[in-house]
């Protein structure tokens, strides 16, 4: 149910995210899922790939900074108030989320990739209040 | 108008002989009653009878900074504690700061040597002084406050900060003379603009300025926005504070207090005296301090000395403007940073690369200072509040030991030149050069 998910320190500066995707595409590593957050001095790219060890090793080959962490998909129907349904669940069940990041899959469904601050509890409610979890090899075939 | 027109404007020949009476007498007593100068005058195997002329002051070994701080707190007193009446330190927040120790005597030369400065701008008895120098242990307000009230001009202790204030102050009391820091001036002529005040209506006759380093376009500006002239004020805690050495109305160099303070200029590296108008280290030495007499002191600022005749009609020996230092200290917002303090601070903290570098800028008239870190797996976190945690955290560590809020950078690992030998980590972009 966990899905792991490699974070990436960047200097807020031009050409840096170009540079960590360069070595991505030497690689020929095929990005599931993207998100950038960013503040005014750094970003933090996160990234679904479908080998993240090797992925990690590649670009701490190349001197960047990653971190493996782990994130929950859900899947949810393409449709106004599917985002609101789940983050019901987690409300409900006092779950603080750290961040999350969707992307519309394929036609009528949309995965949304959740990172509560507690990763154990979060999967129970999700599951508990019936949010259909899915695993990495899915994320990876799609 | 000349304040002590016999000592400032003596023949040449006659200040010599007072200045080779006086060294002798204070290498005697710093001899007699300041261990560490015993010891370091037994190491050359010189006695203070071999001061013979004023050329012999090149045989007695250097003091320096590290000297003054190894003595901390009152090894290099001359007189019984009960004797020093008033103590000032410098402003280095690591470690121990350099204590200096001043007599009655030692504060009426200290007023004597202000007194003859500010007549240098202008001061006389009408005049109203806003002194924005700190008051406390660093010398600058206190040093300004004791020569104003010599020359017998109305004393403003407002000190540093407060600009709105100072400003409404400036109008409402009239002030004559302001002294600053050149940055501070700038800030307080911006703030007055902002403020709507007309600058011109002030009607300010003189602008003393000090404890930074400057440039001539600086000086334009001050006076550009204040319309008053602008006068440079030299000094070191060391060997007492500002009054050293200041600008008459010429503005062309820092007329030395040579009855009180020996100038030598020497080459950093030989360690031996160069010629007259060459520019090399400033050396200074106490000539008439009673409580903490200090002998070539090296001062690691650079700049050169000339003799000549001045318009003003002082003899006194001229320094340059300060064009740098011999260290890597810099001056950020008037205090003395050393780029070894930051990497103390980054050194406390796990997961931290050594490599940094520091950047000085000048945005506003204000300086500012930004530390680039270079981010490690130990600190980095996937989550942005943790991340912004850490550089606070690093912010902190170096304003405890620099005694200034810096500005943290992370950088990407391996992004900051890494150079063979000696690293190049200051970027100092403050334009000192004209």
């Amino acid at each position: 149910m966990k899905i792991k998910q490699l974070s990436i320190f960047l200097e807020n500066r031009k050409g840096r995210m170009r540079k960590a995707l360069d070595v991505l595409e030497k690689g020929q590593v095929s990005i599931r899922a993207l998100s950038l957050a960013d503040t005014s001095d750094f970003g933090i790219l996160r990234l679904i790939v479908p080998e993240p060890e090797g992925t990690k090793k590649l670009l701490e080959d190349h001197d960047f900074i990653v971190k493996t962490g782990k994130v929950v998909a859900v899947r949810m129907e393409d449709e106004p108030g599917s985002l609101g349904k789940i983050l019901g669940i987690l409300d409900e069940n006092d779950i603080n989320l750290s961040y999350l990041y969707a992307f519309v899959a394929k036609e009528d469904m949309a995965i949304v990739l959740l990172h509560p601050e507690n990763i154990e509890e979060g999967i129970g409610a999700l599951e508990r209040g019936g949010a259909d979890l899915i695993s990495a090899q899915e994320i990876y075939e799609l | 108008m000349i304040w002590n027109e016999e000592a400032e404007c003596m023949d040449q020949k006659k200040r010599e002989e007072l200045q080779l009476k006086r060294l002798q007498t204070v290498v005697k007593r710093a001899y007699e009653n300041v261990p560490h100068y015993k010891n370091r005058l037994d190491q050359v195997g010189v006695k203070p009878d071999d001061i013979k002329t004023l050329k012999d002051i090149e045989k007695l070994p250097f003091t320096s900074k590290e000297d003054l701080r190894e003595s901390y707190p009152f090894g290099m007193f001359a007189v019984p504690p009960r004797e020093i009446v008033e103590i000032h330190t410098s402003s280095g927040t690591t470690g121990k700061p350099v204590v200096s120790g001043y007599t009655r005597k030692d504060l009426d030369t200290w007023s004597e040597v202000m007194a003859r400065g500010l007549t240098m701008f202008g001061a006389d008895p009408d005049d109203i002084i806003q002194n924005t120098h700190g008051y406390g242990l660093f010398t600058g307000g206190f040093g300004v406050h004791y020569g104003a009230q010599k020359v017998g001009c109305t004393v403003i202790p407002i000190s540093t900060g407060q600009t709105k204030r100072q400003i409404e102050i400036m109008e409402d009391f009239n002030s004559s003379i302001v002294i600053v820091t050149p940055s501070y001036g700038l800030y307080l002529a911006e703030v007055a603009v902002e403020e709507g005040l007309d600058t011109e209506k002030l009607k300010l006759k003189a602008i003393g300025f000090g404890a930074e380093m400057w440039t001539e376009g600086m000086r334009r500006e001050l006076q550009n926005r204040f319309h008053a002239p602008a006068y440079n004020i030299y000094g070191l805690t060391e060997i007492m504070g500002p009054g050293i050495a200041l600008e008459c109305q010429e503005q062309d160099g820092l007329h030395v207090m040579e009855d009180h303070f020996y100038p030598e200029i020497i080459d950093p590296e030989t360690l031996e005296n160069v010629e007259e108008g060459e520019t090399g280290e400033l050396v200074l030495t106490n000539l008439t301090r009673e409580g903490m007499p200090i002998i070539r002191f090296r001062t690691k600022d650079l700049t050169a000395l000339r003799r000549g005749k001045c318009s003003c009609g002082r003899s006194l020996i001229k320094m340059d403007r300060i064009t740098g230092r011999t260290d890597d200290m810099l001056k950020v917002r008037g205090v003395a940073v050393f780029p070894s303090q930051v990497e103390k601070a980054l050194l406390k903290i796990d997961g931290i690369e050594p490599h940094y570098q520091i950047i000085v800028t000048r945005p506003q008239h204000l300086d500012e200072m930004e530390v680039r870190v270079e981010t490690s797996p130990e600190l980095f976190s996937d989550e942005v509040k943790e991340l912004v945690g850490a550089k606070k955290r690093i912010e902190n560590y170096i304003h405890d030991e620099i005694g200034l809020r810096v500005k943290v950078t992370l950088v990407e690992p391996k992004t900051i030149p890494r150079s063979e030998g000696k690293a190049v980590r200051v970027f100092d972009k403050r334009k000192f050069d004209n």
